[in-house]
């Protein structure tokens, strides 16, 4: 480089190399932003909806939940689920802990029918109620597997299922540490959460959230500081579902502990 | 000169080789669908596929534009927060089509304890009820107004409380009759039932004056002499005085 030059260091032949170099490189910047700026900018959807401008994210208060299953009933409703047993896009767990530290997890019929009593003899320390669903990680294992391409993360940090494309060789279920995949019994694809995606998309809310009683599922998206979800992310000590896995899950836990995540 | 440079081993292979590329070309072009790879490794069109999925729950702000008076009435209740379709039900088809579709309205009792049925797990503080025990058989909205709910107003009428007394009377020939004309009733009692009780009566005089023999009844009341009948009895002793048997 010129740099190395016993006269470059004279102010006025670096102001000379320096207009030299931008003589020589202006045409190329310009026409870099000159054509890069038609492609980013704005809306490629017709009716105005940019992906690229979303990240949606759900927060879920655990102290808020009651368990009444309406999620987990709207759920099924909007998603046309199949209403058996064992098929769920969204669901709620009870926890109880009991006096010697052991966690008993239950969710019959993912809790749409509502809980059954416990037994007197339980030596209760504590319970509560935890609605889970897809977490929609960032990094998904279920994306990575998926040897067709069939399941992935759309630009509106989704991660989806094309229902066409999926060949049902259930290795994403497989993947799938949260355990929030089914198989679809007619269809014979795998299924799972989309944030009601195609909700989303009319600027309504999931369905879950949408009839959660007692708010304690909070939509939104991150990175917007008027979302709701980013008061929820700040006003509450978050931990999210086995985060030593590096999903980075988008589904935020507040109220949970030890043995929930 | 060609043959000289290229070795001829060279050439079945070569030929293979452009035979097995043009096949995996005319493969891919029918195997890989459109618009696959657009965004990544997917089929972009699938996104618009997912988002053109019919929309079941019609979301709040759709109820509100029709009914605004319940809207308004449920605004501050303790029942603000909670969407109409969590008990209504799925509500798209209905406003689409108001007059064909309606949604569920859940009047069994079997709805309210889905929230409200005492629960431990629930959190504390979230008004709970214990259900087998909570005013058995009446539905829960008989007191209970879901839109705006509210600890119930005391009852006035004794038949909120003692149904079947007041089914007996119901059919008798004292059914005309108010439950105070023969019992006390402390104000108490509508409050805390069982630490201020009403007052039976225990005088036998209370049957006297519409069945004595100078009774003042307006109706017909069977009449007997007082003097001789019954003695050492109360009246109550013999007849049921919520169903009297002479009819």
């Amino acid at each position: 480089m010129t740099n190395s030059r016993p006269e470059s260091r004279s102010p006025g032949m670096a102001r000379r190399t320096f207009l030299q170099n931008l003589s020589a490189k202006l045409p190329g910047l310009i026409a870099f932003f000159a054509l890069a700026k038609p492609g980013k900018a704005g809306a490629d959807e017709p009716g105005g909806y940019d992906p690229e401008q979303h990240n949606y994210a759900m927060g879920i208060d655990i102290h808020k939940c009651i368990g009444c299953g309406r999620c987990a009933d709207a759920c099924k409703s909007e998603n046309n689920v199949p209403r058996d047993e064992h098929f769920f896009r969204s669901w709620v767990e009870r926890y109880v802990v009991t006096t010697d530290r052991e966690a008993h997890v239950d969710s019959p019929n993912g809790g749409i029918d509502g809980f059954p009593a416990l037994p007197d003899d339980t030596d209760i320390l504590r319970s509560f109620f935890v609605p889970k669903l897809c977490n929609h990680c960032v990094k998904a294992p279920c994306v990575q597997v998926c040897p067709v391409g069939a399941t992935f993360l759309s630009r509106d940090g989704v991660v989806l299922v094309d229902e066409s494309y999926c060949v049902g060789c259930r290795y994403c279920i497989q993947a799938c540490p949260y355990g929030a995949r089914y198989l679809h019994p007619e269809k014979q694809v795998a299924d799972k959460c989309t944030f009601c995606y195609h909700r989303l998309r009319e600027g309504l809310l999931p369905a879950c959230v949408e009839v959660c009683p007692t708010q304690a599922r909070v939509f939104g998206e991150i990175g917007h500081k008027s979302s709701p979800l980013h008061r929820f992310l700040r006003f509450n000590e978050i931990t999210q579902l086995k985060p030593y896995l590096n999903t980075e899950p988008k589904v935020y836990y507040a109220g949970a502990d030890g043995e929930v995540i | 000169m060609f043959r000289h440079k290229f070795p001829a081993q060279l050439v079945p292979l070569a030929v293979l080789f452009v035979l097995a590329m043009t096949a995996l070309l005319v493969a891919r072009a029918f195997l890989v669908p459109e618009t696959f790879g657009d965004y990544g490794p997917y089929r972009a069109n699938s996104v618009d596929e997912i988002a053109a999925q019919p929309i079941v729950y019609a979301g709040a702000k759709a109820c509100e534009d029709c009914h605004d008076d319940i809207v308004a009435l449920k605004s501050d209740s303790h029942h603000q927060g909670v969407a109409c379709e969590a008990c209504h039900g799925p509500a798209a088809g209905h406003v689409d089509a108001p007059d064909e579709v309606s949604p569920q309205i859940p009047r069994g009792r079997g709805y309210c304890p889905l929230c409200h049925g005492y629960n431990p797990s629930r959190p504390s503080g979230f008004p709970q009820i214990l259900s087998d025990r909570h005013n058995p058989g009446r539905p829960c909205i008989a007191c209970h107004d879901p839109h705006a709910p509210t600890l119930p107003r005391t009852p006035e009428e004794c038949d909120a409380c003692h149904r079947e007394i007041a089914n007996d009377k119901m059919v008798s020939p004292h059914t005309m009759l108010a439950c105070t004309q023969c019992h006390s009733v402390p104000n108490e009692h509508l409050l805390s039932p069982r630490s201020a009780r009403a007052l039976k009566p225990t005088d036998p005089g209370t049957c006297a004056p519409c069945h004595s023999e100078s009774g003042t009844a307006k109706f017909e009341a069977p009449t007997i002499n007082f003097e001789s009948h019954g003695e050492r009895y109360l009246c109550w002793d013999c007849h049921y005085p919520h169903h009297p048997e002479a009819n």
